[in-house]
Protein backbone atom coordinates (compact mmCIF):
# COMPACT_ATOMS: atom_id res chain seq x y z
CA UNK A 1 0.00 0.00 0.00
CA UNK A 2 1.79 3.13 -0.85
CA UNK A 3 1.73 6.33 0.85
CA UNK A 4 -0.65 8.18 -1.43
CA UNK A 5 -3.69 5.62 -0.75
CA UNK A 6 -3.19 5.03 3.10
CA UNK A 7 -3.50 8.65 3.14
CA UNK A 8 -6.52 9.03 1.05
CA UNK A 9 -8.17 5.95 3.23
CA UNK A 10 -6.97 7.96 6.43
CA UNK A 11 -8.74 11.41 5.01
CA UNK A 12 -11.86 9.02 4.13
CA UNK A 13 -11.97 7.80 7.50
CA UNK A 14 -11.68 11.06 9.03
CA UNK A 15 -14.05 12.47 6.89
CA UNK A 16 -16.87 9.76 7.99
CA UNK A 17 -16.11 9.99 11.58
CA UNK A 18 -17.10 13.80 11.44
CA UNK A 19 -20.33 12.87 9.23
CA UNK A 20 -21.04 10.08 11.92
CA UNK A 21 -21.14 13.21 14.31
CA UNK A 22 -22.88 15.57 12.45
CA UNK A 23 -25.76 12.20 12.08
CA UNK A 24 -25.94 12.75 16.03
CA UNK A 25 -25.99 15.62 16.45
CA UNK A 26 -28.67 16.27 14.15
CA UNK A 27 -31.32 12.97 13.74
CA UNK A 28 -30.23 11.23 16.59
CA UNK A 29 -30.19 14.33 19.23
CA UNK A 30 -32.56 17.38 20.00
CA UNK A 31 -29.43 19.67 18.82
CA UNK A 32 -31.41 23.00 19.90
CA UNK A 33 -28.39 23.57 22.24
CA UNK A 34 -27.27 26.35 20.06
CA UNK A 35 -30.72 27.79 19.16
CA UNK A 36 -32.04 27.63 22.97
CA UNK A 37 -29.86 30.32 24.09
CA UNK A 38 -30.99 32.73 22.04
CA UNK A 39 -34.55 33.28 23.45
CA UNK A 40 -36.08 34.80 26.80
CA UNK A 41 -36.89 33.31 30.50
CA UNK A 42 -39.97 33.66 31.92
CA UNK A 43 -41.14 31.92 34.94
CA UNK A 44 -44.17 30.78 36.95
CA UNK A 45 -45.25 29.98 40.31
CA UNK A 46 -46.59 26.51 40.92
CA UNK A 47 -47.96 25.09 44.06
CA UNK A 48 -47.17 21.69 42.96
CA UNK A 49 -45.07 20.18 40.08
CA UNK A 50 -45.41 16.62 40.64
CA UNK A 51 -43.16 15.11 38.69
CA UNK A 52 -42.30 17.89 36.32
CA UNK A 53 -38.65 17.55 34.89
CA UNK A 54 -35.59 20.28 33.81
CA UNK A 55 -36.25 20.41 29.71
CA UNK A 56 -39.71 19.46 29.90
CA UNK A 57 -41.23 21.13 26.72
CA UNK A 58 -43.47 23.92 26.93
CA UNK A 59 -46.23 23.87 24.42
CA UNK A 60 -48.82 26.44 23.55
CA UNK A 61 -51.53 24.93 21.16
CA UNK A 62 -49.31 22.03 21.47
CA UNK A 63 -46.66 23.01 19.63
CA UNK A 64 -43.63 23.01 21.65
CA UNK A 65 -41.99 26.76 21.68
CA UNK A 66 -39.78 26.20 24.94
CA UNK A 67 -38.03 24.21 27.72
CA UNK A 68 -38.21 24.01 31.51
CA UNK A 69 -34.70 25.52 32.13
CA UNK A 70 -34.64 25.71 36.21
CA UNK A 71 -36.84 24.16 39.31
CA UNK A 72 -36.80 25.82 42.57
CA UNK A 73 -38.13 25.58 45.63
CA UNK A 74 -39.70 28.57 46.94
CA UNK A 75 -38.78 28.96 50.60
CA UNK A 76 -40.74 32.01 51.63
CA UNK A 77 -44.21 30.81 49.85
CA UNK A 78 -43.44 26.95 49.85
CA UNK A 79 -44.27 26.76 46.29
CA UNK A 80 -42.52 25.75 43.46
CA UNK A 81 -41.06 28.52 41.10
CA UNK A 82 -40.32 26.88 37.28
CA UNK A 83 -38.58 29.06 34.72
CA UNK A 84 -38.93 28.23 31.67
CA UNK A 85 -36.66 29.51 28.17
CA UNK A 86 -38.78 30.09 25.45
CA UNK A 87 -38.10 30.48 21.67
CA UNK A 88 -36.76 33.49 20.37
CA UNK A 89 -39.42 33.65 17.71
CA UNK A 90 -42.55 33.82 20.03
CA UNK A 91 -42.29 37.23 21.22
CA UNK A 92 -45.88 37.71 21.35
CA UNK A 93 -47.91 36.41 24.00
CA UNK A 94 -49.89 38.13 25.78
CA UNK A 95 -48.60 38.89 29.61
CA UNK A 96 -52.25 37.50 30.98
CA UNK A 97 -51.27 33.86 29.98
CA UNK A 98 -51.75 30.89 31.93
CA UNK A 99 -49.42 27.91 32.65
CA UNK A 100 -50.68 24.46 33.39
CA UNK A 101 -48.64 21.08 34.10
CA UNK A 102 -50.45 18.57 31.79
CA UNK A 103 -48.91 14.53 31.38
CA UNK A 104 -48.58 13.41 27.90
CA UNK A 105 -50.16 10.17 27.61
CA UNK A 106 -51.47 7.91 30.68
CA UNK A 107 -47.53 7.37 32.24
CA UNK A 108 -45.87 9.78 29.48
CA UNK A 109 -43.70 12.60 30.76
CA UNK A 110 -45.19 15.95 32.26
CA UNK A 111 -45.34 19.28 30.48
CA UNK A 112 -46.29 22.50 30.62
CA UNK A 113 -49.27 24.05 28.35
CA UNK A 114 -49.61 27.87 27.86
CA UNK A 115 -53.20 29.53 27.41
CA UNK A 116 -52.74 32.81 25.57
CA UNK A 117 -54.76 35.28 27.50
CA UNK A 118 -56.27 38.80 25.87
CA UNK A 119 -53.85 41.57 27.32
CA UNK A 120 -51.88 44.01 24.53
CA UNK A 121 -48.78 43.84 26.40
CA UNK A 122 -46.38 40.67 25.75
CA UNK A 123 -43.95 38.74 28.50
CA UNK A 124 -40.55 39.52 28.08
CA UNK A 125 -37.48 38.35 29.87
CA UNK A 126 -37.71 37.89 33.72
CA UNK A 127 -41.38 38.24 33.61
CA UNK A 128 -43.74 36.12 35.72
CA UNK A 129 -46.87 33.92 34.81
CA UNK A 130 -49.39 34.61 37.43
CA UNK A 131 -52.13 32.42 36.60
CA UNK A 132 -51.24 28.76 36.58
CA UNK A 133 -52.98 25.80 37.38
CA UNK A 134 -50.75 22.81 39.22
CA UNK A 135 -50.46 19.19 38.06
CA UNK A 136 -53.48 16.89 38.84
CA UNK A 137 -52.59 14.11 41.19
CA UNK A 138 -54.08 11.07 40.73
CA UNK A 139 -53.98 9.96 44.52
CA UNK A 140 -55.47 13.04 45.75
CA UNK A 141 -58.68 12.68 43.16
CA UNK A 142 -58.85 9.21 44.56
CA UNK A 143 -58.95 10.02 47.94
CA UNK A 144 -61.46 12.91 47.69
CA UNK A 145 -63.80 11.05 45.24
CA UNK A 146 -63.74 8.32 48.13
CA UNK A 147 -63.99 9.96 51.04
CA UNK A 148 -66.94 11.78 49.13
CA UNK A 149 -68.00 9.07 48.74
CA UNK A 150 -68.40 7.37 51.65
CA UNK A 151 -69.96 10.95 53.92
CA UNK A 152 -73.16 9.76 51.75
CA UNK B 1 4.85 -23.50 65.29
CA UNK B 2 7.90 -23.01 63.82
CA UNK B 3 6.39 -24.44 60.93
CA UNK B 4 3.85 -22.20 60.67
CA UNK B 5 5.92 -19.16 61.47
CA UNK B 6 8.21 -20.00 58.38
CA UNK B 7 5.32 -20.90 56.33
CA UNK B 8 3.17 -17.12 57.38
CA UNK B 9 6.93 -15.42 56.68
CA UNK B 10 7.09 -16.89 53.02
CA UNK B 11 3.67 -15.67 52.45
CA UNK B 12 3.75 -12.65 53.76
CA UNK B 13 7.07 -12.01 51.47
CA UNK B 14 4.95 -12.96 49.05
CA UNK B 15 2.65 -10.02 49.60
CA UNK B 16 5.70 -8.28 49.90
CA UNK B 17 6.86 -8.74 46.50
CA UNK B 18 3.82 -9.09 44.01
CA UNK B 19 2.99 -5.43 45.76
CA UNK B 20 6.34 -3.97 45.10
CA UNK B 21 6.98 -5.67 41.42
CA UNK B 22 2.83 -4.06 41.05
CA UNK B 23 4.37 -0.40 42.12
CA UNK B 24 7.77 -0.93 40.14
CA UNK B 25 5.78 -1.48 36.98
CA UNK B 26 3.01 1.86 37.54
CA UNK B 27 5.92 3.86 38.08
CA UNK B 28 7.66 2.19 34.74
CA UNK B 29 4.47 2.85 32.96
CA UNK B 30 3.68 6.34 34.18
CA UNK B 31 7.38 7.44 33.37
CA UNK B 32 6.50 5.38 29.72
CA UNK B 33 3.36 8.08 29.24
CA UNK B 34 4.90 11.03 30.43
CA UNK B 35 7.57 10.11 28.09
CA UNK B 36 5.35 9.74 25.20
CA UNK B 37 3.48 13.27 26.25
CA UNK B 38 7.18 15.01 25.83
CA UNK B 39 7.51 13.31 22.67
CA UNK B 40 3.77 15.38 21.26
CA UNK B 41 5.56 18.00 19.53
CA UNK B 42 7.48 15.30 17.67
CA UNK B 43 4.84 13.83 16.20
CA UNK B 44 2.73 16.67 15.17
CA UNK B 45 5.92 18.15 12.84
CA UNK B 46 5.76 14.69 11.49
CA UNK B 47 2.00 13.88 11.12
CA UNK B 48 3.30 11.28 7.92
CA UNK B 49 4.17 8.64 10.85
CA UNK B 50 0.74 9.15 11.98
CA UNK B 51 -1.15 8.80 9.48
CA UNK B 52 0.37 5.74 8.89
CA UNK B 53 -0.56 4.85 11.98
CA UNK B 54 -4.13 5.96 11.84
CA UNK B 55 -4.67 3.61 8.77
CA UNK B 56 -3.28 0.48 10.75
CA UNK B 57 -5.16 1.06 13.76
CA UNK B 58 -8.17 3.18 12.87
CA UNK B 59 -9.26 2.23 9.02
CA UNK B 60 -8.55 -1.11 9.16
CA UNK B 61 -10.60 -1.72 12.43
CA UNK B 62 -13.63 0.32 9.96
CA UNK B 63 -15.27 -2.92 9.21
CA UNK B 64 -15.18 -5.02 12.58
CA UNK B 65 -16.96 -1.62 14.07
CA UNK B 66 -19.40 -1.02 11.32
CA UNK B 67 -20.39 -4.89 11.50
CA UNK B 68 -20.52 -5.40 15.04
CA UNK B 69 -22.73 -1.97 15.81
CA UNK B 70 -25.09 -2.79 13.23
CA UNK B 71 -25.71 -6.40 14.47
CA UNK B 72 -25.78 -4.82 18.02
CA UNK B 73 -28.21 -2.16 16.90
CA UNK B 74 -30.10 -4.70 15.19
CA UNK B 75 -30.32 -6.99 18.78
CA UNK B 76 -31.63 -4.34 20.81
CA UNK B 77 -33.91 -3.63 18.34
CA UNK B 78 -35.48 -6.89 18.51
CA UNK B 79 -34.87 -7.15 22.21
CA UNK B 80 -36.41 -3.84 22.53
CA UNK B 81 -39.38 -4.77 21.18
CA UNK B 82 -39.84 -8.21 22.33
CA UNK B 83 -39.96 -6.05 26.41
CA UNK B 84 -41.22 -3.17 25.34
CA UNK B 85 -44.69 -4.97 24.18
CA UNK B 86 -45.03 -6.10 27.42
CA UNK B 87 -46.20 -2.77 28.46
CA UNK B 88 -47.15 -1.51 24.77
CA UNK B 89 -44.56 1.00 24.43
CA UNK B 90 -42.92 -0.09 21.51
CA UNK B 91 -42.85 3.57 20.30
CA UNK B 92 -40.12 4.01 23.32
CA UNK B 93 -38.13 2.12 21.23
CA UNK B 94 -36.11 4.99 19.70
CA UNK B 95 -34.93 6.22 22.66
CA UNK B 96 -34.04 2.39 24.23
CA UNK B 97 -32.01 2.07 21.31
CA UNK B 98 -29.96 5.15 21.39
CA UNK B 99 -29.86 5.85 24.75
CA UNK B 100 -28.20 2.72 25.76
CA UNK B 101 -26.08 2.53 22.33
CA UNK B 102 -24.75 6.15 22.62
CA UNK B 103 -24.22 6.49 26.77
CA UNK B 104 -22.52 2.66 26.99
CA UNK B 105 -22.79 0.17 24.57
CA UNK B 106 -21.47 2.89 21.88
CA UNK B 107 -17.80 3.70 24.06
CA UNK B 108 -17.58 -0.04 26.12
CA UNK B 109 -18.45 -2.19 22.94
CA UNK B 110 -16.00 -0.33 20.47
CA UNK B 111 -12.89 0.06 23.04
CA UNK B 112 -13.58 -3.67 23.88
CA UNK B 113 -13.32 -4.50 20.11
CA UNK B 114 -10.55 -1.99 19.90
CA UNK B 115 -8.57 -3.64 22.28
CA UNK B 116 -8.75 -6.81 20.66
CA UNK B 117 -8.14 -5.58 16.67
CA UNK B 118 -5.63 -3.14 17.58
CA UNK B 119 -4.02 -3.58 21.19
CA UNK B 120 -3.26 -6.60 20.79
CA UNK B 121 -1.80 -6.35 17.45
CA UNK B 122 0.14 -3.14 18.95
CA UNK B 123 1.63 -5.07 22.09
CA UNK B 124 2.69 -8.00 19.62
CA UNK B 125 4.14 -5.56 16.81
CA UNK B 126 6.36 -3.92 19.35
CA UNK B 127 7.09 -6.32 21.62
CA UNK B 128 9.03 -8.27 18.48
CA UNK B 129 10.47 -5.24 17.81
CA UNK B 130 12.09 -5.47 21.49
CA UNK B 131 12.75 -9.01 21.01
CA UNK B 132 14.83 -8.52 17.72
CA UNK B 133 16.30 -5.48 19.21
CA UNK B 134 15.21 -3.12 16.47
CA UNK B 135 14.45 -1.07 19.70
CA UNK B 136 17.95 -0.67 20.73
CA UNK B 137 19.29 -0.66 17.25
CA UNK B 138 17.55 2.20 17.04
CA UNK B 139 18.65 3.88 20.57
CA UNK B 140 22.13 2.67 18.67
CA UNK B 141 21.85 5.08 15.99
CA UNK B 142 20.22 7.60 18.45
CA UNK B 143 17.18 7.64 17.14
CA UNK B 144 14.88 7.60 20.34
CA UNK B 145 12.68 4.71 19.69
CA UNK B 146 9.55 6.33 22.13
CA UNK B 147 9.48 9.32 19.47
CA UNK B 148 9.55 7.19 16.23
CA UNK B 149 7.88 4.19 16.98
CA UNK B 150 5.75 4.51 20.35
CA UNK B 151 4.17 7.90 20.50
CA UNK B 152 2.56 8.12 16.87
CA UNK B 153 1.22 4.64 17.59
CA UNK B 154 -0.59 6.37 20.83
CA UNK B 155 -1.66 9.58 19.39
CA UNK B 156 -3.46 7.14 16.14
CA UNK B 157 -5.48 5.31 18.69
CA UNK B 158 -6.21 8.18 20.78
CA UNK B 159 -7.95 9.82 17.78
CA UNK B 160 -8.70 6.63 16.09
CA UNK B 161 -11.51 5.10 19.23
CA UNK B 162 -13.71 8.29 19.24
CA UNK B 163 -14.49 8.01 15.77
CA UNK B 164 -15.08 4.26 15.77
CA UNK B 165 -17.39 4.64 19.00
CA UNK B 166 -19.36 7.61 16.95
CA UNK B 167 -19.65 4.98 14.04
CA UNK B 168 -20.77 2.01 16.38
CA UNK B 169 -23.08 4.24 17.76
CA UNK B 170 -24.78 5.11 14.53
CA UNK B 171 -25.09 2.19 12.67
CA UNK B 172 -26.49 0.53 15.68
CA UNK B 173 -29.11 3.05 15.58
CA UNK B 174 -29.61 2.56 11.67
CA UNK B 175 -30.08 -1.31 12.92
CA UNK B 176 -32.10 -0.45 15.53
CA UNK B 177 -34.18 1.03 12.70
CA UNK B 178 -34.07 -2.09 10.73
CA UNK B 179 -35.23 -4.46 13.02
CA UNK B 180 -37.39 -2.40 14.83
CA UNK B 181 -39.02 -0.59 12.00
CA UNK B 182 -38.30 -2.43 9.04
CA UNK B 183 -39.02 -5.49 10.51
CA UNK B 184 -41.31 -5.22 13.01
CA UNK B 185 -43.29 -2.67 11.92
CA UNK B 186 -42.40 -0.29 14.91
CA UNK B 187 -43.80 3.35 14.19
CA UNK B 188 -41.05 5.03 11.78
CA UNK B 189 -42.15 8.61 13.37
CA UNK B 190 -41.98 7.60 17.33
CA UNK B 191 -38.82 5.63 16.50
CA UNK B 192 -37.19 8.52 15.64
CA UNK B 193 -38.89 12.05 17.29
CA UNK B 194 -39.02 10.45 20.44
CA UNK B 195 -35.36 9.68 20.23
CA UNK B 196 -34.79 13.35 19.20
CA UNK B 197 -36.68 14.44 21.81
CA UNK B 198 -35.15 12.28 24.71
CA UNK B 199 -31.42 12.26 23.48
CA UNK B 200 -29.59 15.37 25.16
CA UNK B 201 -26.60 16.35 22.64
CA UNK B 202 -24.19 17.64 25.12
CA UNK B 203 -25.37 15.35 27.95
CA UNK B 204 -25.92 11.98 25.97
CA UNK B 205 -23.50 12.29 23.11
CA UNK B 206 -20.73 14.66 24.38
CA UNK B 207 -20.30 12.35 27.38
CA UNK B 208 -20.23 9.27 24.99
CA UNK B 209 -17.30 10.98 23.60
CA UNK B 210 -15.60 11.73 26.51
CA UNK B 211 -15.73 8.06 27.50
CA UNK B 212 -14.36 6.82 24.20
CA UNK B 213 -11.54 9.21 24.60
CA UNK B 214 -10.79 8.27 28.36
CA UNK B 215 -10.82 4.35 26.72
CA UNK B 216 -8.42 4.84 24.10
CA UNK B 217 -6.02 6.58 26.28
CA UNK B 218 -6.49 3.61 28.70
CA UNK B 219 -6.14 0.99 25.54
CA UNK B 220 -3.29 2.81 24.18
CA UNK B 221 -1.20 3.27 27.01
CA UNK B 222 -2.00 -0.34 28.36
CA UNK B 223 -1.11 -1.76 24.92
CA UNK B 224 2.05 -0.42 23.84
CA UNK B 225 3.28 -0.55 27.31
CA UNK B 226 3.15 -4.37 27.62
CA UNK B 227 4.76 -4.43 24.04
CA UNK B 228 7.59 -2.28 25.20
CA UNK B 229 7.76 -3.69 28.77
CA UNK B 230 7.59 -7.67 27.34
CA UNK B 231 9.96 -10.05 28.31
CA UNK B 232 12.32 -10.61 25.24
CA UNK B 233 11.15 -14.29 24.36
CA UNK B 234 8.16 -15.46 22.04
CA UNK B 235 7.04 -16.63 25.10
CA UNK B 236 6.94 -13.19 27.36
CA UNK B 237 5.68 -11.35 23.91
CA UNK B 238 2.63 -13.98 23.65
CA UNK B 239 1.66 -13.40 27.63
CA UNK B 240 2.17 -9.68 26.89
CA UNK B 241 -0.49 -10.04 24.25
CA UNK B 242 -2.64 -11.80 26.58
CA UNK B 243 -1.94 -8.95 28.96
CA UNK B 244 -3.21 -6.56 27.10
CA UNK B 245 -6.24 -7.93 25.93
CA UNK B 246 -6.98 -8.65 29.94
CA UNK B 247 -6.02 -5.89 31.25
CA UNK B 248 -7.87 -3.36 28.62
CA UNK B 249 -11.09 -5.28 29.32
CA UNK B 250 -10.75 -4.51 32.75
CA UNK B 251 -9.68 -0.99 32.99
CA UNK B 252 -12.68 -0.20 30.21
CA UNK B 253 -15.25 -2.07 32.59
CA UNK B 254 -13.63 -0.20 35.35
CA UNK B 255 -13.31 3.14 34.30
CA UNK B 256 -16.53 2.81 32.50
CA UNK B 257 -18.21 2.32 35.88
CA UNK B 258 -15.92 5.71 36.91
CA UNK B 259 -17.52 7.73 34.49
CA UNK B 260 -20.93 6.71 34.74
CA UNK B 261 -21.33 7.51 38.29
CA UNK B 262 -19.42 11.22 37.80
CA UNK B 263 -21.31 11.76 34.29
CA UNK B 264 -25.20 9.97 35.04
CA UNK B 265 -25.08 9.14 38.88
CA UNK B 266 -26.59 12.15 40.26
CA UNK B 267 -29.43 12.67 38.36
Amino acid sequence: MNTKSTEILVGLFVCIGIAALFFMALQVSNFQALQNKAGYTITANFENINGLQNKALVSMAGVPIGRVSRIQFNADDYNAIVSMRIDQQYTNLPTDTSASIYTAGLLGEKYIGLTAGGMDDFLVEGSVIELTQSSLILEELISQFLFSSSDK
Amino acid sequence: MNYLQTYLQAYLQKIGHVTLKSLAKLGRASLFFYSIITALPYVLMRPQLLIKQMFSVGVLSFWLIIISGLFVGMVIGLQGVYTLSTYGAEASLGIMVAASLVRELGPVVSALLFAGRAGSALTAEIGLMKTTEQLSGMEMMAIDPIKYIIAPRFFAGFLSLPILALLFSSCGILGGHLTGVELLQVDLGSYWTQMQQTIDFYDDIVNGIIKSIIFAWVVSWIALFEGYDALPTSAGVSRATTRTVVNSAFAILFFDFLLTAIMFGSA
